[in-house]
C-alpha cells in the first residue's frame, strides 16, 4: 500500500529526483514537501496512522476467527445435546455416538498403528493420482488452449466423461486394471484430471495478445513465449484448477476406497459401519474432511509464490 | 532539462560502445522503405482496406510521427513495419530486407498494459537481452543500465502492477531499447496518460533518443505531440487510410517544454493544421469523384 502511494507520487517526471538514477520513493516525496520539518511531522503522523491501522486489521481478523471457532463449538454442543437426549425428529440421533465417545475412540485410534496406516495409504494414492493428473492435465490444457485441432479432438471426450461420477467408474476400473490399488488410483486421477484441464484451457485462452506481440518484438521464440508469457499468464486459472482438483481427488478416492481396497481412510470409515463401530465412522469422516482441507490449503500455499506478482500478492 | 543524470548517461554510452564493437551499431541502419503498400483485412464481402497505396521512405536516425484520426490505419502501418501484419500488396523493407516477421531489430512500445505482469520491472527489461542469448548476469546488468536511463533504478524489484501508468511506459521504453534496436516503433505510447505526465514523457523520450539516434516511428493523433517530437510528420487520412501529407519539422533540438508555447511552434502548428485540412478536403473530393 505504501509502495503504491509512493509510485503515484512519483508519476510526474518534472522533478529531477524522479529521474535521477538512484532516486527512490522517499526522495520524490521529499521533493514535494514544502519543508523538512513539515515532512518529518508528516512521516511521524503517517507511521502512527499505519500502526493503528495494522492493529485494527489484526483485531478485526482475530474477531472473525473467534466467530468461526464459536460456530464450530456450537455445532459440537448441539451434537452433544442431540445425542445425549436421543432426539428423533425425522433425523434419528439414537444411534449416533456422542462427541465424548468419539473423542475417547479417537484417542484409542491415535494410540494404535492401524489408523496411521489407513491415512498413509490414502495419502499415497492421492499423491500418485494427483501428480499424474496435474502433469497430464496441464499438458493437455496448454495443448488445447494453443491448438484448435487439439481442442476439437480432446474436448468431446472431456465433455462426455466429466459428468460421470467416480462411483460409476468402479466396475469398469476393476475389470480393466490389474490391481485394486491401480483401480483406486485411476478413479482418483480421473476425478482430479478434469478441473485441471478445463482451468488450464481457460487460462491459456485468455493470453493477452499484446504481451505475445511484445515478446515477439523482443526476439522470443515460440517456446520462450510459452514459458514466459502463456503459462505465467494462465497461472492464476491453473492454480484455481489445482485447488479444485485436490477436493475432487479426495471424494473420488473415497468412492474407490469404500468399494474396494484393504486400507485407506475410506475403507476404514466403511468397515467401521459394517463392524458396528459407530464412533469410528465419525472419526473417519472428520479425518477425510480435515485431510481434504489441509491438502487443498497446501496446494494453494505451494502455488502462492507463482502468483506473487498479482495485486493481491498471491496471498491465499 | 535535467532528465538524465550524467552517471546514467555515461553508463549507456559505455554499453552502446560495447555493442558497437559486437557489430550491433545503429549508425546507418534503420532505413525503412514502404512502396505501394495496401493492407486489407477480412475476405470478400467483409473486406476492410486499412492502408491504401502507402509510399514512404524513412532514413536512419529520423524521428517520424504518423499522424491521423483514429481508425485511419496508423497502427496497421506500424504493425506492418513491426512484422505483425503482412501487406496485401506492395513491398516493405527495413535495411533492404523484406519484413516478414517481428524481430529484435525493431523494438516496439505499446499504448499500455504491455509489461509482463509476472516479471519484476528489471526482469521485464532483461527479457530482450536474455532472448538474444545474453547470460542472466549480462542481461540484468543491461536492464539496470536502462532502468537508470529512464530513472526507475529504484523500482527494479517492483512488479508492474505497483507502478503508475507513466512509470510503466518508461519501463516499456527501457525494455524496447535494451535490445539496441535500429528502429523504435511507438504506438500512441503516451495516449493513456494525463496531459501533465505526457509532456514530461515527451521531453524524457527526446532526452533518451539523443543518446541513441535510432530511427523512431511514433504513432499519434495529437498534432502538438507530433510537432514537438518529430523531424517529419506523415499525415494519414481515414477510410481508406492513405498518406496525404509529409511535413518537415525543422525546429531546433534539443526541444523543451517551453517550445510548446513559443511563436515558432505556433506558426508551424498552424501551417500543419492548414495543410492537413487542405489535404483532407482533397482526399475527400477525390474519393467522391472515384465513388
Ligand atoms: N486485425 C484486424 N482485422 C480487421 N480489421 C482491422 C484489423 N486491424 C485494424 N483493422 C481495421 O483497420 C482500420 C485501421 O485501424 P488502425 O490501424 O487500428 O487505425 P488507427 O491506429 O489509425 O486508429 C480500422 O477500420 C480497423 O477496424
Ligand atoms: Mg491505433
Amino acid at each position: 500500500m505504501n509502495m503504491k502511494a509512493n509510485a503515484a507520487m512519483a508519476t510526474p517526471v518534472s522533478h529531477p529526483a524522479d529521474l535521477a538514477p538512484d532516486s527512490h520513493a522517499e526522495a520524490t516525496v521529499e521533493a514535494h514537501a514544502p519543508d523538512q520539518t513539515q515532512e518529518q511531522a508528516d512521516d511521524v503522523a503517517q507511521a502512527a496512522h499505519a500502526r493503528i491501522a495494522a492493529r485494527h486489521a489484526l483485531m478485526e481478523k482475530s474477531k472473525r476467527y473467534l466467530v468461526r471457532t464459536a460456530a464450530l463449538i456450537m455445532a459440537v454442543v448441539f451434537w452433544h445435546l442431540a445425542t445425549t437426549h436421543d432426539v428423533n425428529l425425522f433425523v434419528n440421533f439414537e444411534h449416533v455416538p456422542e462427541p465424548l465417545q468419539v473423542g475417547e475412540a479417537f484417542m484409542g485410534e491415535l494410540a494404535g498403528s492401524e489408523f496411521y496406516l489407513h491415512i498413509a495409504h490414502s495419502l499415497e494414492r492421492i499423491a500418485v493420482a494427483y501428480g499424474l493428473a496435474v502433469v497430464l492435465g496441464v499438458t493437455l490444457g496448454v495443448l488445447m488452449g494453443r491448438s484448435k485441432w487439439a481442442e476439437d479432438i480432446i474436448l468431446p471426450y472431456i465433455e462426455l466423461l466429466r459428468p460421470i461420477p467416480a462411483v460409476a467408474w468402479i466396475p469398469l476400473a476393476i475389470l480393466m486394471l490389474p490391481t485394486e490399488q491401480s483401480s483406486i488410483v485411476f478413479i482418483t486421477f480421473l476425478g482430479a484430471l478434469f478441473p485441471v484441464v478445463l482451468n488450464t484451457v481457460h487460462g491459456v485462452e485468455q493470453t493477452s495478445g499484446v504481451l505475445v506481440r511484445a515478446a515477439r518484438c523482443l526476439g522470443a521464440s515460440n517456446r520462450s513465449i510459452l514459458w514466459h508469457v502463456i503459462i505465467p499468464g494462465a497461472m492464476p486459472s491453473i492454480v484455481t484448477g489445482l485447488a479444485v482438483a485436490m477436493g475432487v481427488a479426495w471424494f473420488s478416492l473415497l468412492a474407490g476406497e469404500i468399494i474396494s481396497g484393504q486400507y485407506g481412510i475410506g475403507y476404514f470409515t466403511w468397515t467401521s459401519y459394517t463392524l458396528i463401530q459407530y464412533p469410528q465412522i465419525i472419526i473417519g469422516m472428520l479425518t477425510i474432511g480435515l485431510l481434504g482441507t489441509l491438502s487443498t490449503l497446501l496446494v494453494r500455499k505451494a502455488c502462492s509464490p507463482l502468483l506473487r506478482w498479482q495485486p493481491t500478492g498471491g496471498r491465499v | 532539462m535535467n532528465a538524465v543524470s550524467p552517471d546514467s548517461r555515461l553508463a549507456v554510452l559505455d554499453h552502446s560502445r560495447l555493442k558497437a564493437k559486437s557489430t550491433r551499431n545503429v549508425d546507418g541502419r534503420g532505413n525503412i522503405k514502404v512502396s505501394g503498400v495496401d493492407i486489407e483485412f477480412g475476405h470478400q464481402g467483409a473486406r476492410t482496406v486499412a492502408v491504401k497505396q502507402a509510399n514512404l521512405e524513412i532514413n536512419s536516425g529520423e524521428f517520424v510521427c504518423l499522424l491521423g484520426p483514429s481508425g485511419c490505419g496508423k497502427s496497421t502501418l506500424l504493425n506492418a513495419i513491426a512484422g505483425f501484419v503482412n501487406p496485401t500488396r506492395g513491398e516493405l523493407t527495413v535495411d533492404g530486407k523484406t519484413v516478414t516477421e517481428p524481430g529484435p531489430d525493431r523494438g516496439m512500445v505499446f499504448q499500455q498494459h504491455s509489461l509482463f505482469p509476472w516479471k519484476s520491472v528489471q526482469d521485464n527489461v532483461a527479457f530482450g537481452p536474455l532472448m538474444a542469448g545474453a547470460s542472466r548476469a549480462e542481461a540484468s546488468s543491461v536492464a539496470r543500465t536502462f532502468l537508470s536511463l529512464v530513472g526507475l533504478a529504484a523500482f527494479a524489484d517492483a512488479y508492474p502492477a505497483n507502478l503508475s501508468g507513466g512509470m510503466q511506459q518508461r519501463v516499456g521504453i527501457a525494455r524496447a531499447l535494451a535490445n539496441y534496436p535500429s528502429v523504435l516503433l511507438m504506438d500512441e505510447p503516451f495516449g493513456a496518460l494525463d496531459a501533465q505526465t505526457r509532456i514530461m514523457m515527451q521531453e524524457n523520450l527526446l532526452e533518451i533518443w539523443r543518446e541513441f539516434r535510432n530511427t523512431v516511428v511514433f504513432v499519434t493523433h495529437d498534432i502538438d505531440e507530433a510537432v514537438f517530437l518529430s523531424d517529419r510528420i506523415v499525415v494519414m487520412s481515414a477510410s481508406p487510410g492513405r498518406i496525404i501529407a509529409d511535413i518537415k519539422v525543422s525546429l531546433p533540438r534539443p526541444r523543451e517544454q517551453a517550445l510548446l508555447t513559443s511563436p515558432e511552434f505556433m506558426v508551424l502548428k498552424r501551417q500543419c493544421l492548414e495543410l492537413i485540412r487542405e489535404q483532407t478536403l482533397n482526399a475527400f473530393q477525390q474519393q467522391n469523384k472515384a465513388g
